[in-house]
């Protein structure tokens, strides 16, 4: 059956000039195809629906003024209609070239960007180096694995309250570093401190992850590799670089472009280690929108969603580019 | 038929292997004890790491007053349970729990509805469209919330959603459904074509076909689109906290928030209460995490 359907669908492409009429090809189409149409109209309706209707909304509201005074509202038993007005582009000129563009939204890209950088490294990095060392074969392994894997086990927003506590001023980081005659930093106030422990938790939090897929590619790699490399004479550091590293290349790549996606977006981390309003410096730019729309008063709801369209510009250009090059060196696992 | 010829070729492949396996397992146990020694020390610091939060947050939760986070070393001479005992008694709790199972659930059996029919659908079938479907689910998992947050507050207002469960599951499926239909794809594709093509042989509608072969037969990843769905429900932050607004619908993600205000914070009912979360959750995922884990890269790494 999938067969016939799959040499069917390379086809319209070539015969579109003389094929028959668009009733009757339209038909045709419908015969052929609809029960792989009824298999995904639930998940087109919801995406249209859940998706698609809030994004153009929100394109929309980027055209205007809104914000919470000037919205649609209930209070109490009566009703405000929304008096918001079309102002075409101003929100984008305003975000990115107006007067202090660079405080509002230049610095959070910034940011956002170092931020992505930094903990996608550091994830990588010190995954596969946990991965390497969980990969050998020794005692104990299965319960350091589980050990390791905790941060991921523990829901998010329980252990960034742990972090919050252990970083508040004489928390038992600083305790410690006190006893140590190492300078105490302010964690959560100062403004470099606070991007430090920012980075510090998303680190904690993410690693688990990228330890598991990459040890899972680790041991899909054929152990007569290594056994071919050390009968050639390869040193530890070349079985490392010419067998284990393209070994992993098709699991690196999509574990990174998933980490990049979700770093960039990180919100929970962020927010619940800081608490709603404070450290603005701190905030990465879907953070910083989300205090624009919703932790402010009045809440600028424009704003808001301009950030939001701007973001989803930033990660489509991103993908599309980084799906492309992987593309062509057939690198993707997805 | 199939099963002799596997019978056979087998057979002479297994005496070799077993021949070869003692000679590997001799010389893979070769590293010096200095060696050793460096990645045992290694991963017992890594594992002090990972677990110091979770286990100092079990230690503050059993000091009695809200300051006790600032003198650890008097907790250990007042150990008491007193702030569970209050988290359970004198908090909404259990109401935060029930909000948390129905927000988790109701996503988990929608996700899982709609993730198993596409997955299905783009698994086995190409049809004018597909490519872009598969852009959008691809592209959808990159949504950062910001985007959708707002206009969603929008219409929730219009609808009379706001401070409802119903607003919540639905937010959470815009961007579960398409992780879990790229996971589901991924498993229908290590199911054999030929059991669906023996279905139509035997006169099975296609949608038969789906319903009484293939789904069963894809229960573990199923259980896996499941899983995940549960575990990133429970822990979805931001959307909670902008549409519950009762203290009583609250699911845990934002009532563990309620203990720390700029004002006051309790942060020896706050440990308690991470606690009675994390456990269960934790436990959970360490019942499954073989399947998610082997689950997830599987999605990723089939095509």
């Amino acid at each position: 059956m999938t067969v016939a359907l799959e040499s069917a669908a390379a086809r319209p492409g070539g015969g579109q000039g003389r094929g028959p009429g668009l009733l009757q090809r339209l038909k045709h189409g419908y015969q052929k195809y609809w029960y792989a149409y009824a298999m995904i109209a639930p998940v087109v309706v919801v995406l249209g629906v859940l998706v698609g209707y809030p994004l153009a909304r929100g394109f929309y509201l980027t055209l205007t003024d809104a914000n919470s005074l000037n919205s649609a509202r209930t209070i109490g038993v009566n009703h405000i209609e929304a008096t918001y007005q079309f102002i075409g582009l101003d929100n984008y000129k305003d975000i990115l070239f107006g007067p202090t563009a660079y405080d509002r939204f230049w610095s959070h890209f910034l940011w956002t960007v170092v931020w992505t950088a930094l903990c996608v490294f550091l994830h990588y990095t010190i995954g596969l180096g946990l991965a390497l060392l969980l990969n050998r074969k020794m005692r104990g392994r299965t319960f350091y694995r589980l050990l390791l894997i905790l941060p991921w086990a523990v829901p998010t927003f329980v252990t960034v309250f742990s972090w919050r506590i252990m970083l508040a001023d004489s928390g038992v980081l600083n305790q410690m570093l006190g006893a140590l005659h190492l300078p105490q930093p302010q964690w959560l106030e100062d403004s470099f401190w606070q991007r430090a422990a920012a980075i510090m938790v998303n680190t904690w939090c993410g690693v688990p992850f990228m330890m598991v897929s990459l040890l899972g590619g680790l041991q899909s790699i054929d152990s007569s590799l290594y056994e071919a490399a050390e009968m050639d004479g390869a040193s530890a550091w070349q079985r490392f670089k010419y067998v284990t590293l393209p070994g992993l290349r098709s699991v690196s790549s999509t574990v990174v472009l998933l980490g990049i996606i979700w770093t960039f977006n990180q919100f929970a981390i962020i927010f619940l280690l800081f608490g709603r309003t404070s450290a603005p410096d701190a905030q990465i730019l879907v953070t910083w929108a989300y205090y624009l729309g919703f932790g402010q008063q009045p809440r600028e709801y424009a704003q808001a969603a301009t950030y939001g369209v701007l973001l989803l510009s930033i990660l489509t250009v991103f993908t599309s580019f980084y799906y492309r090059w992987l593309k062509r060196n057939d690198q993707l696992a997805l | 038929m199939s099963t002799t010829t596997l019978d056979t070729a087998a057979s002479p492949a297994a005496p070799q292997a077993v021949a070869e396996a003692p000679r590997r397992v001799r010389r893979r146990g070769e590293s010096s004890p200095l060696v050793r020694a460096v990645v045992h020390g290694l991963l017992v610091l890594a594992s002090l790491i990972a677990t110091a939060p979770v286990a100092w947050l079990i230690y503050l939760s059993l000091g009695p007053d809200k300051d006790d986070y600032l003198h650890p070393g008097a907790i250990a001479e007042k150990m008491t349970f007193s702030n569970y005992a209050f988290v359970l008694q004198h908090t909404n709790f259990f109401k935060w729990f029930e909000s948390t199972m129905i927000v988790a659930l109701g996503t988990t059996l929608l996700g899982v509805v709609f993730a198993a029919t596409t997955g299905y659908a783009v698994s086995r079938m190409r049809f004018p469209g597909y490519r872009s479907l598969m852009w959008v689910l691809l592209l959808t998992q990159a949504f950062p919330i910001a985007v959708l947050i707002v206009p969603m507050y929008e219409i929730f207002s219009e609808l009379g959603l706001i401070d409802t469960y119903g607003a919540v599951i639905l937010v959470n499926c815009s961007t579960i459904v398409p992780y879990c239909a790229w996971l589901m794809k991924g498993y229908f594709d290590t199911i054999p074509v030929e059991i669906d093509e023996a279905g139509r042989v035997d006169g099975l509608t296609p949608f038969g076909t789906f319903l009484r072969l293939i789904l069963p037969l894809a229960r573990p990843g199923l259980a896996v689109a499941g899983f995940y769905s549960f575990i990133t429900a429970f822990g979805e932050v931001a959307f909670a906290s902008t549409f519950l607004l009762d203290d009583q619908k609250y699911t845990f993600a934002v009532g563990l928030q309620s203990f720390v205000s700029e004002h006051d914070a309790q942060w020896n009912y706050m440990a308690a209460t991470a606690v009675l979360i994390a456990v269960p959750v934790a436990a959970f995922f360490y019942l499954v995490q073989k399947n998610l884990v082997t689950g997830l890269t599987a999605g990723g790494t089939k095509g």
